[in-house]
């Protein structure tokens, strides 16, 4: 027997009202969701699907703005879906789903000197918890790593809520020459009396900011990032080793101890869809070639 | 009535189903079973000795009318026998499908005592397809009561309980977290036993009655559970958001790359079409040879799955016998048709590494069966010395599911030790206005028991929101049947029943 098709229950969409781009590989967006704007803390994250084939990616709420009633997220392009985002996302254009906010929000507890150390990707995700710990009555040192200083951005933003901010760069073209782990030895240095670290970046960089700590025991909280499907506790496939745990990055995190994460393990677990990436972004690139060439053929 | 029928008389044989071809099936995500045709339904309907008794009835886990709704076909009242079975079950397309009727309705039929039972699954599911095709629904006259009914969650469970609060005049919404609705039906059981076009059509019913589903939405997150009552004006709430936290073993290897839940494996190809790949972005990467850990429907769908994905092999590893597997009876006949092997008495205990962080295998030890444990069922013991290694490159794990943890972090719902949500027996949890039901309080179950449930939990939310039960206003054939009067139930008589309605 054939069935009609059924009424497929639609959301129009989540309409982005700003977007900027930092760098050829960084952008900014900002969609409006009040109500998510209301909700959200530091350390949350939401999951977008760009459009309606797209995949659910988790992106952190890099800041919210109650009285605007938007979310900003800040996104690297590094495959298929972030760069097709970069491309296709307007001011005015819609996300098909996104959902949120999701995750246990960082705990901003009594610390009173906290450092705050954000990498590549994690830079923006550390602003929200800058400013909720400086809100909170803390001294907060920022710590930025980018590989050079035209890769930079949020400067300003972290300033205002930053009693100290250091800079690191790969070429030293700004701020120190060398990574984040530099700038975390410098304020240890310095301050004998930090509470806690929190670093957010790539696996490699919150592993090392972990070892730079370690000794001295400092406490040391990092985001995880391992591949989420719904980001609600369903699938498991965010499953990250703590301690003597298995642990859902989605519903138990996404932030653990860093001193007790076993981060070679999430470094392999992230590579477990990489053939697949590769080549949805080949046939992705490929395409754009074609619709290029014609565009050119065109004219 | 027709003339009285006798086992002698009836025809001998169930009527067959057709089926596509194992061989052609296994390849593909087209549905297996093609439902009757009019003239199958009608010979199998002449198969019930609409027998005094019904078995069937008190087999039924929500008390579907069986032997009526089978009259109705006889009579070519077809509309007649839709209208019987959603008096009780509003998803009969669903059931009809994936109802485990071998240990309900059927496995109790009085036919089944000499012959082979009632195909009433086959039945119930060929009237929920043309009442489908037919457009048929029963809406009935709703008069708005001004009264507004959250539910969390979307699956069975949450929209049993959003059809009966709205038929009741309630303005009812429907919050989920993904980005589409129906829960399990959706994400989890696959299109070739249940097309999506099914669980949308059931869906688009419930839309017509008024029922507003909002996506999107992880409740506890965006909002609260208390907030919901609080600040957002709902005068009751029902929770309804499954248990899907998927269990592992915790022996060595599992955090290997090839290792998956089957809810990570059916999500990726049910919700966001992996199948499709790269045409959708969702990938799925499997092995030539997969192991698929556990014997429930779950497995049975991760399965015949990884074989439509083109899996060279496919294994089933249970460590109890077939008699003791919890699928449906027919999921694990056609899962042996599909060409998937099992591996009966058989347990995992260690997952081995290729030198790449992938996996090469398993090691397994065989079982045998000791005494019965608290479940019923003979408790599997090892066999020492009988381990033995089994190659394979991913593995999938179907040993069942948790309590998601969400709304314990969120919420002053009272839980019980495993996580799942308490409740009083009429459903009613720790928070005043706040019902539950579903495999969040029961633990992993059916979809008929999900929906009984929130069923039940509307009756409840009726009586505490004082409003008549209103079923008799849609069903007036059903005045004077001995469970109603004037649309009260008679059981609640002696309860304050009449208070005004707020507006
Ligand atoms: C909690 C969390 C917060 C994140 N916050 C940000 C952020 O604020 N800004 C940002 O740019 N990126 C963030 N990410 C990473 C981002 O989700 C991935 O970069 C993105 O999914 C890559 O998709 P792609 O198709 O463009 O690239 P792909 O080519 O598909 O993947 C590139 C790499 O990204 C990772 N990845 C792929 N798919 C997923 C997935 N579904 N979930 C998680 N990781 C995946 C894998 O390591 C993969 O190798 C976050 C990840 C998590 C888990
Ligand atoms: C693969 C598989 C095959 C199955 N096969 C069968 C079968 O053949 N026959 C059978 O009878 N049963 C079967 N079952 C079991 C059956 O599907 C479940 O018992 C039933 O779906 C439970 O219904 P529910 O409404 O309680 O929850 P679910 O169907 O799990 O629905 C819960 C919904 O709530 C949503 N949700 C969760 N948390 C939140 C939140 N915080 N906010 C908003 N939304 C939320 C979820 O996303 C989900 O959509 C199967 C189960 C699985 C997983
Ligand atoms: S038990 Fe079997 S024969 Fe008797 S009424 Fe039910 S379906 Fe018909
Ligand atoms: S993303 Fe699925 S369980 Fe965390």
């Amino acid at each position: 027997m054939s069935l009609p098709e059924g009424a497929v229950v639609t959301h129009p969409g989540y309409e982005i009202v700003a977007r900027q781009d930092f760098s050829d590989t960084t952008y900014l967006l900002e969609f409006q969701h009040p109500m998510m704007a209301r909700a959200a803390k530091a350390g949350q994250f939401v999951i977008v699907m760009a459009n309606e084939a797209g995949e659910r990616i988790p992106l952190t709420i890099a800041d919210f703005d109650r009285a605007r009633g938007t979310i900003t997220l800040v996104i690297q392009a590094v495959g298929k879906t972030t760069r097709e985002m970069q491309q296709e996302c307007r001011v005015g254009s819609r996300l098909h789903a996104v959902v949120g906010p999701m995750g246990i929000p960082t705990h901003i507890g009594t610390s009173k000197k906290v450092v705050c150390v954000g990498g590549g990707l994690g830079v923006a995700p550390i602003y929200p918890q800058a400013r909720a710990h400086k809100q909170n009555g803390a001294y907060v040192i920022g710590i930025l790593g980018f590989r050079n200083k035209a890769l930079m951005f949020w400067e300003d933003k972290f300033r205002a809520c930053c009693d100290e901010l250091i800079i690191c760069t790969d070429d030293g073209s700004a701020g120190i020459k060398g990574l984040v782990t530099a700038g975390i030895s410098q304020s240890l240095e310095k301050h004998a009396d930090i509470d806690e670290v929190v670093a957010i970046g790539p696996p490699v960089m919150m592993k090392g900011c972990a070892a730079a700590t370690r000794e001295r025991g400092v406490k040391t909280m990092v985001s995880l990032n391992p591949v989420m499907v719904d980001g609600t506790g369903m699938c498991g496939g965010c499953r990250v080793k703590v301690g003597d745990k298995v642990l859902f990055a989605c519903v138990d995190g996404p932030d653990f101890d860093g001193h007790q994460v076993d981060f070679d393990d999430l470094m392999h677990r992230l590579k477990r869809y990489v053939p697949s990436e590769k080549q949805a972004l080949e046939r992705w690139q490929e395409s754009c070639r074609i619709r290029g060439d014609a565009a050119m053929t065109q004219v | 009535m027709a003339k009285k029928k006798t086992i002698r008389t009836i025809p001998q044989e169930r009527t067959p189903m057709r089926e596509e071809p194992a061989e052609e099936r296994r390849r593909n995500f087209s549905e297996v079973a093609c439902g009757y045709t009019l003239e199958q339904a009608q010979r199998e309907a002449e198969r019930c000795l609409l027998c005094p008794d019904q078995p069937c009835v008190r087999g039924c886990p929500v008390s579907i009318d069986i032997p009526n709704f089978i009259a109705k076909i006889t009579e070519k009242n077809y509309h007649g026998a839709y209208d019987v079975i959603t008096d009780t079950n509003l998803l009969a397309a669903v059931c009809g499908r994936v109802c485990p009727q071998e240990t309900q309705c059927e496995g109790v039929c009085t036919v089944g005592d000499s012959l082979e039972p009632v195909a009433i699954g086959r039945l119930e599911r060929f009237i929920g397809d043309l009442a489908i095709a037919e457009g048929w629904t029963n809406i009935p006259y709703i008069e708005p009561n001004g009264l507004r009914i959250a539910i969390v969650g979307s699956g069975p469970a949450g929209m049993a309980c959003a059809a009966d609060m709205a038929k009741a005049g309630c303005d009812v919404t429907v919050y989920e977290a993904f980005h589409e609705a129906g829960g399990v039906l959706k994400y989890g059981i696959p299109e070739f036993r249940l097309p999506n076009t099914v669980v949308d059509a059931e869906i688009g019913k419930l839309i017509k009655l008024g029922i507003k589903f909002e996506c999107n939405t992880l409740v506890g997150r965006l909002f609260t559970i208390e907030q919901m009552i609080a600040e957002m004006g709902y005068d009751a709430v029902f929770v309804g958001v499954g248990a899907g936290y998927p269990s592992f073993m915790g022996i060595p290897g599992e955090s290997l790359n090839g290792v998956l839940s089957a809810n990570e494996l059916l999500t990726r190809c049910n919700l966001m079409h992996a199948s499709d790949f790269p045409k959708h972005d969702t990938p799925v990467q499997l092995g030539r040879r997969i192991a698929v850990i556990g014997a429930g429907n779950t497995a049975m769908d991760a399965m015949r799955i990884s074989m439509r994905l083109g899996a060279e092999q496919v294994h089933c590893i249970y460590r109890r016998t077939k008699a003791e597997a919890p699928a449906r009876a027919e999921e694990i006949h056609h899962a042996e048709q599909e060409g998937i092997e099992f591996h009966w008495l058989t347990s995992p205990v260690e997952l081995l590494d290729d030198g790449n962080r992938g996996v090469r295998g398993m090691r397994c030890i065989r079982m045998e069966l000791g005494e019965p444990d608290d479940s019923g069922r003979r408790r599997p013991v090892s066999v020492k010395g009988s381990e033995f290694e089994f190659e394979c490159e991913t593995v999938v794990y179907a040993i069942g599911t948790n309590a998601n943890p969400i709304l314990g972090q969120t919420s002053k719902l009272k839980l019980n030790k495993r996580g799942y949500i308490d409740v009083d027996d009429n459903l009613a949890t720790s928070i005043m206005g706040v019902f539950a039901g579903g495999d969040i309080v029961t633990g992993a179950a059916t979809v008929i028991e999900a929906m009984g449930a929130g069923r039940k939990a509307a009756r409840s939310m009726k009586r505490y929101l004082g409003l008549r039960d209103t079923d008799v206003v849609y069903r007036p054939e059903r005045i004077g049947s001995d469970s109603t009067l004037f649309g009260i139930d008679l059981g609640e008589r002696n309860h304050a029943r009449l208070h005004e309605v707020r507006i």
